[in-house]
């Protein structure tokens, strides 16, 4: 059978049309069948986006399609001039962009931009491409679609963004559809949802597809076809069943080594028991606070943890539900509105001006987002530097010696300490990040989604550093994620927030087989696993039972509107008491019996 | 396409009219600042009109009695209190130096200033936004550079020196029109035109560059953000994608300096004003501090404070109807 799309000896340049052109994508062939979905996955700068991107004959800013043949059909794409590829493009192929929030005009009603596609293309008239976006909504499970189209982007959530951009991608019903990284910026509850919407939607109008992602599992379960880039070439392609079976290349096994990172083991000696951070009843938010110590918008509730010297909590919950705040409360830029934090012993005090200078150096955060959190201006020994001085008084001979045993210890050359940070890359930026906060000489470091902004293979290799330096330096850390494979990998205990309550908390063992909490279950049968087949498996989950009409003013369960396990009359009247499982984690749930 | 559900649409007129009764009083509140500070520091001035009036050879007696005449020998704080009385009245004061009501030599001269400005501003404001979008699209190349040198040189060159070139060029040289723009009571619209023609080129030429600097800067910062992107890969032609696309996202920080620029039509416009001979309001406001006519002073810069409130209110409001996340909070 001819196939659909065949590209051939694809070449993208960056930079001038001379000479001085750096070759970002080099001698890239592949087909797809009609119909049929090829996944490109690798690291960021692997150039799967710009190979996808070429399909539309589209290069970004300041790239070239330089060389090769991109055809589909009996279309051949570079001998295409503007005007007939703006007329392929959003007609015969459709993109799917991995920030919807980002792709959808902020200032156009959702249902304006959907439709915009079908009018330009003259596809159908305006009520017509209406009538078909509305069928696309309920074919995508949206909630409200014949009114959700009147809403503006900033009025709706990201998973349900993510649905709409694709409904916009298949109103035209094109033959070629580019999912890129579509569901990378949602949580992974709502991923499952999300994926199952496209797989659907896009097997049932018979397009082609190009699926581009970092991550194995996701691709596993979408892909037919698998083509493994690093750095603008292919490193091997073959059958997802065979890649995710058999890899044949070494780069695909690194690849799958780091999507599922394994269990570091605790350090030798068994932490002491003292505790080093001993939070009790905390509530903490935004607003003034009232008489009973809640603030106007709460965001953690009532909660109470312990991390020994040496010890590792993770803290793991979807967006929204309070972690970052809990780092920020502990860190100190955030005064809670009751209960008590104590730290070595001593009560710590809520605001940073109350805090002493040892106090801070104790305790060092560490952002998720080193690019933004180092400045680029400076150097790495400035920026080494100046926690050096500021807590150890260290100068000139003596503050280079330890410059130089930090980037040692994140194992970094001590030649980097004169380089800029602008110019190191994404992981070698987060180690730096790391060893601010290590020049201090902390006993607790609270890390808050550091590995999540990062490259799988990165990410892991950040992970071995940390479980490295905590056997050596006897850290404590905080680990706040939304990913449950990494906090599995680092964290003696676990903690679910939901709502900014603990939902559950347990040894990471607890975490391995049910019961869980519903909400954890949720979480954990949300992560994609390493092979084909999986999302098919994954029934439906029933909706939640129906429940009568909630209390008035109780203190109920926050996870009570999306349980499947609550129980009318019981969740829906009385605060869940906390229970303990044999499993050794204690959850905040009525249900007797929990589920699975 | 229906409207926004009644709920959203109630409560987003609501927050807009909470936010112009706001923004009227708190601009009520700073007219009476500055007429205040106009007040202390028209006091400041040395001489007064009783002085300038009868000139330097005056003997002290004479200067006492014609200022105990004006009301001038007052303390400072009735005369405020009364002229802000007179104001809020609708009546400016009388200015002695003129003899007759300031409403009145105000009222021969705020049209002429309006027409000026009001000129100006549909000669500017359309070639600002179409040099602005057009560099923006180009950027860096040919057309981008071409206009960006243009604009700049026009902000260098000093007004006055576009103004008489354009009097040696036009009414010396080729004579197509009047080096004074006086419009006889009789001429037709086509005589005021002519008139007009070089002080609303002058005016336009200092305006159309910030403005048109300034919207290219923001369709840029709109540019490179994906949804733009995302547009392109829809298919959309270049010229929806800025008219339809990017335009609603920028047309908050573009009204603004536009309201910047446009404020100085009316009170910036003396240079030109003198230049052509043109009876506004500006060269009358030069006038009243040359011959210490206060209150003629007083209430022109009240004028120009207002119309300067009022353009920036405008745009505040045209800001937050282009915007979905205040209009529909």
């Amino acid at each position: 059978m001819e196939p659909h799309v065949e590209v051939k000896g694809l070449r993208v340049t960056a930079g001038g049309k001379d000479d001085s052109a750096i070759t970002i994508v080099e001698g890239v062939d592949f087909t797809i069948p009609r119909g049929g979905v090829l996944a490109l996955i690798g690291e960021s700068g692997s150039g799967k986006t710009t190979i996808a991107l070429t399909l539309m004959g589209y290069a970004r800013s300041g790239c070239r399609i330089a060389g090769g043949s991109i055809r589909l059909g009996d279309t051949d794409i570079r001998a295409l001039d503007e005007e007939g590829l703006a007329a392929l493009r959003g007609d015969r192929v459709a993109y799917i962009a991995q920030s919807a929030a980002a792709s959808f005009n902020p200032s156009k009603r959702i249902m304006d931009q959907v439709v915009e596609p079908a009018l330009i293309h003259g596809r159908m008239d305006r009520k017509s491409a209406e009538a078909k976006a509305i069928s696309l909504f309920r074919a995508l499970a949206l909630p409200q679609p014949d009114s959700i189209g009147s809403r503006y982007p900033h009025q709706l959530s990201g998973g349900q963004l993510q649905r709409l951009m694709a409904a916009m991608a298949l109103i035209t019903g094109p033959e070629l559809v580019i999912l890129d990284e579509p569901t990378t910026a949602l949580d992974v509850t709502t991923q499952i949802e999300v994926l199952r919407a496209f797989k659907h939607a896009v097997a049932s109008q018979g397009a082609t597809a190009i699926y581009v992602s970092h991550d194995l599992a996701v691709v596993a379960q979408m892909a037919d076809q698998i083509l493994v880039l690093n750095k603008g070439r292919i490193r091997e392609a073959g059958a997802a069943t065979q890649i995710l079976q058999s890899p044949a290349d070494d780069y695909t096994r690194t690849l799958m080594a780091a999507a599922r990172p394994a269990p570091k083991p605790a350090p030798v000696a068994a932490p002491t028991k003292a505790p080093l951070l001993e939070i009790k009843g905390l509530f903490a938010g935004y607003g003034k606070v009232d008489s009973g110590g809640r603030p106007e918008i709460p965001v953690l509730r009532d909660i109470s943890l312990s991390i020994a010297k040496g010890a590792t909590l993770g803290v793991i919950g979807e967006s929204g539900s309070g972690k970052s705040t809990l780092a920020r409360v502990v860190a100190g830029l955030i005064r809670p509105a009751s209960g008590s934090v104590n730290f070595a012993g001593a009560r710590l005090p809520g605001g940073l001006e109350q805090r002493s200078r040892d106090q801070f150096r104790r305790i060092q955060l560490v952002f998720q987002n080193a690019d933004t959190a180092l400045n680029p201006a400076h150097s790495v020994a400035d920026i080494l530097g100046r926690p050096l001085r500021f807590y150890h008084g260290l100068k000139g001979a003596a503050q280079q010696k330890r410059v130089a045993e930090l980037l040692d210890l994140i194992r970094l050359p001590a030649n980097l300490a004169d380089r800029a940070c602008s110019g190191l890359s994404g992981g070698q930026k987060q180690r730096i990040n790391l060893a601010r906060a290590l020049a201090a000489k902390p006993d607790l470091i609270l890390c808050d989604e550091v590995t999540s902004a990062l490259d799988t293979v990165v990410g892991a290799a950040i992970l071995d550093l940390l479980a490295d330096l905590r056997r050596e330096l006897g850290l404590a850390y905080m680990f706040i994620s939304h990913d449950i494979g990494t906090v599995r990998a680092i964290c003696d205990d676990i903690m679910v927030l939901y709502g900014g309550m603990a939902v559950e908390m347990g040894p990471r063992s607890a975490y391995q087989a049910p019961p869980f909490h519903p909400y954890t279950d949720l979480l954990v049968g949300s992560v994609p696993e390493l092979r084909a087949g999986w999302l098919e498996e994954q029934a439906t989950r029933p909706p939640p039972p129906a429940i009568g009409p909630a209390l008035e003013g109780a203190d109920l369960c926050r996870f009570l509107p999306r349980c499947s396990a609550r129980i009318d009359g019981l969740c829906t009247h009385f605060t869940p008491p906390r229970r303990h499982l044999p499993g050794g984690s204690d959850i905040l749930c009525h249900h007797p019996e929990v589920v699975n | 396409m229906s409207a926004a559900s009644p709920a959203t649409g109630q409560s987003g007129t609501t927050f807009l009219l909470t936010l112009i009764v706001r923004r009227l009083a708190s601009g009520l509140l700073t007219l009476f600042l500055v007429a205040l500070v106009v007040f202390i520091v028209s006091g400041l001035l040395p001489g007064d009109a009783a002085q300038e009036m009868l000139g330097q050879s005056a003997t002290p007696e004479a200067v006492a009695a014609l200022r105990q005449q004006m009301g001038l020998d007052q303390p400072a704080s009735i005369r405020f209190v009364r002229w802000l009385a007179g104001l809020l009245g609708g009546d400016p004061g009388f200015s002695m130096v003129a003899n007759m009501p300031v409403a009145d030599i105000i009222a021969s001269r705020l049209p002429n200033s309006l027409i000026l400005a009001g000129l100006s501003t549909l000669v500017a404001v359309p070639m600002a936004l179409t040099i602005g979008i057009a560099s923006a699209l180009r950027q860096g190349g040919r057309l981008d550079r071409a206009l960006n040198t243009a604009t700049l040189s026009m902000v260098a060159v000093p007004e006055f020196l576009i103004a008489t070139i354009a009097v040696l060029i036009f009414a010396v040289e080729l004579r197509w029109l009047p080096s004074i723009a006086l419009v006889p009571a009789s001429g037709t619209f086509l005589d005021l035109l002519r008139a007009l023609a070089m002080p609303v080129l002058s005016l336009s030429v200092i305006v159309v560059a910030q403005m048109a600097r300034m919207t290219r800067a923001a369709i840029i910062a709109q540019l490179g953000l994906p949804y733009v992107e995302m547009a392109r890969l829809k298919g959309v032609a270049p010229a929806r994608l800025v008219l339809v696309h990017v335009l609603p996202n920028a047309i908050a920080p573009i009204v603004n300096a536009m309201a910047l620029s446009l404020s100085y039509l009316l009170g910036g416009a003396v240079i030109v004003e003198t230049i052509f001979n043109y009876p506004g309001l500006a060269s009358l406001m030069v006038n009243a501090v040359t011959s210490r006519d206060m209150p003629l002073l007083q209430a022109c810069a009240m004028i120009f404070c207002g119309a300067y409130l009022l353009l920036v209110l405008v745009a505040d409001i045209v800001a937050i109807l282009a915007n979905p996340r205040l209009r529909n909070r």
